[in-house]
């Protein structure tokens, strides 16, 4: 009964999203709404990685959300930056500890060698190093944290590529964290809801003991709204968020013209964050 | 047979009251731990797993180095084990316990554990651990239990059960391969992500799982007149000789390819371990003491060992053991697992310290393995005494 019910609630969902939201929008997220907990999804099995890894990867079917961040405006104007972050902790009972060990982020701040690795160089310029760029979960292709995840509690959806988390299953064994290449996870060390600052009752707010992190605001696509941190930056061109499979898409038009870089390509993990640098 | 761990000397009652005391300590850890979350322990967000995961990594090995016993036995017919196989299966056993009780501990949600068995993850190598971990520790009860009532019964045990003994065998290899697989399949920490942790576990767990049975025999020969032979001894040195170095060899592979190739993530984690890694002008070294005292340690026990006097002496020959059993301790229980962690995948540095609750916590669960196979051995002991009149 459940499957039918849930085909009927997916094209009554649609059909009103379709007759309210922007159509820009809806083209993002296709005919079924991206819920951030997918409760019950079956989880995507990505395709196989590609035999030397790297950049020549094959496009996966269907849509794809992507990113490309511009590191250049985010410089030009630092505070659009801290906004961009505010908006997603604001957004998401982001919990946020005085204390390093407990940290819980979903898209940071960092300098540039830190968050490209394999980019940085001996002898780039102090600015090039300590370059403020941003981090977040790259929604990978090919998910390590999906791989080593025991219960599915992380999972990826194969109907826009999201890496999406389910609390209510996640045991809290750490798995994903140590497969994660990029430190895109945070765990929940303790009860977060003390040190939420505003309680945004539209998201849940997390209990101890599970693992959390950035999920493409999948609840916000889903009601036709753009990502928190794309909807901080509007009209600057800062982010740009879309799906990687659309050839109209303003995104695939930044990504044909704009030299862009991904974390840590060699992994074959195929990010779907890109940066211009 | 239960019954035979009710009667024993008073040396005994007070082992097991010493025991108990620190499973007390271990349990009301755990009730803060379980009330507050992990954020009581040492770990965080950059090295998310500390201790008790290292604690179960190289218990696997324990547990995974009876085999070692129960092969020369059933396989090759070797008889002088005869007498000790059973320690070796009941250890495993202790092992394993101790073993699944740390993940408990990990755990963020532990009643949400079933998880694991409801939602079934072919891809996931915890999946195959949970599988291959409970399945040995069932093999190992009902093989040890099994052989035992017969020995007690003085019959030959039943055949169909030379199955499950043979079966214990590959069992045994499999839950430490994959105990290496969880990390030796993950992209971007250069650490683990080498072909050789297997071999590299399974020889540390040939040599410092026998080695704490040599301890254990040696013990209760002192305290329950329980003589392994003489025969046996040695041959179990051999053994974990040859295993222990060939697990220092395996190190030196590691040095090798990381120094070599002089590939920089290849080093970080090594230099880390031996020597301390430098960043942003501030030297992290809090586990190079723990590795050059396992360096040490390790080549000085099997210099002990290697001597004829560890094959007259039971002193030398225990406190050889004791040290190996120490030093591999120290390279699995403690470096390998923390190490991965740092620097982390943005080339942060974070260092880990356990807290005295987790210590607690830690502690308790090695008393509690050890009162498991303190009453197993009583068992087995007492059925051995009973036979033998």
């Amino acid at each position: 009964m459940d499957n039918k019910r849930r085909k009927f609630l997916k094209i009554a969902g649609a059909s009103v999203l379709a007759g309210i939201g922007a159509p820009a929008v809806i083209k993002l997220t296709a005919a079924t709404p991206a819920l951030a907990s997918g409760h019950g999804e079956a989880p995507a099995h990505a395709p196989a990685p590609d035999a030397h890894g790297g950049h020549a990867e094959e496009a996966p079917q269907g849509v794809r959300l992507g990113m490309v961040i511009d590191l250049r405006k985010m410089n030009e104007n630092p505070e659009m930056l801290d906004s961009a972050i505010a908006a997603c902790i604001a957004a998401h009972n982001i919990p946020e500890f005085p204390d390093k060990k407990n940290e819980v982020k979903w898209i940071w701040k960092a300098p540039f060698e830190n968050v490209f690795t394999d980019h940085s160089a001996s002898h780039s310029a102090a600015k090039v190093k300590n370059f403020p760029s941003v981090a977040l979960c790259n929604h990978c292709d090919d998910p390590p944290c999906v791989r080593a995840c025991p219960t599915q509690a992380t999972f990826r959806l194969e109907k826009n590529g999201i890496v999406a988390m389910d609390f209510h299953r996640c045991i809290g064994c750490r798995f994903c964290m140590a497969a994660c290449p990029y430190g895109a996870r945070s765990f929940n060390w303790q009860d977060p809801r003390p040190y939420i600052k505003k309680y945004n009752k539209e998201f849940p707010s997390r209990m101890k003991g599970v693992v959390e992190k950035c999920n493409f605001c999948g609840e916000r696509l889903a009601l036709g709204q753009e990502p928190a941190c794309v909807e901080a930056c509007k009209g600057t061109g800062a982010i740009v968020f879309g799906d990687l499979n659309d050839a109209k898409s303003e995104i695939r038009a930044v990504l044909d013209k704009e030299f862009t870089i991904q974390r840590k390509p060699t992994l074959g993990t195929k990010p779907s964050v890109f940066y211009i640098v | 047979m239960i019954e035979k761990t009710l009667k024993g000397k008073p040396a005994y009652w007070i082992w097991l009251a010493f025991l108990g005391m620190f499973m007390a300590i271990g349990a009301a850890c755990y009730v803060r731990q379980y009330n507050f979350g992990l954020g009581m322990t040492g770990m965080s967000r950059d090295v998310s797993w500390g201790l008790y995961i290292s604690q179960f990594t190289f218990l696997v090995g324990v547990a995974a180095g009876g085999v070692m016993l129960v092969l020369p036995y059933y396989i090759h017919n070797y008889k002088e084990f005869g007498r000790i196989t059973i320690l070796g299966e009941f250890l495993a056993i202790g092992a394993i316990v101790m073993c699944l009780l740390f993940i408990m501990a990990d755990l963020g949600q532990p009643m949400r554990a079933l998880n694991v068995v409801l939602h079934p993850t072919p891809n996931s190598m915890l999946f195959y651990d949970a599988i291959v971990l409970n399945g040995y520790l069932f093999l190992n009860v009902l093989c040890g239990w099994v052989i035992l009532t017969a020995e007690k019964k003085q019959v030959k045990p039943p055949k169909w059960i030379y199955f499950f003994v043979y079966l214990s065998i590959p069992f045994a290899i499999s839950i430490h391969t994959v105990t290496a697989m969880l990390y030796c399949g993950l992209p971007g920490r250069h650490f683990w992500l080498s072909a050789i942790i297997a071999p590299r576990f399974l020889a540390s767990a040939f040599a410092a799982g026998p080695a704490l049975i040599v301890v254990a025999c040696l013990v209760l020969k002192r305290v329950a007149g329980f003589d392994a032979g003489r025969k046996a001894m040695n041959k179990l040195i051999t053994i974990i000789i040859y295993a222990a170095l060939l697990n220092m060899f395996f190190v030196g592979l590691e040095f090798f390819v990381g120094y070599y190739s002089n590939i920089p993530g290849h080093k970080h984690s090594l230099e880390y371990l031996f020597f301390g890694l430098e960043h942003h002008g501030h030297v992290y070294n809090n586990l190079v003491p723990f590795m050059w005292a396992f360096v040490i340690l390790a080549f000085g026990s099997i210099a002990v060992l290697a001597t004829p006097a560890a094959k007259k002496n039971d002193f030398v020959l225990g406190m050889g053991c004791a040290a190996l059993f120490l030093a591999f301790w120290l390279d699995k229980g403690i470096g390998f697992v923390l190490a991965g962690f740092v620097p982390n995948g943005l080339h942060e540095i974070t260092e880990y310290i356990p807290t005295a609750n987790e210590l607690g916590i830690t502690i308790g669960v090695w008393a509690t393995g050890f009162m498991v196979v303190t009453l197993l051995y009583k068992i087995a002991i007492g059925v051995e005494h009973e036979v033998e009149g």
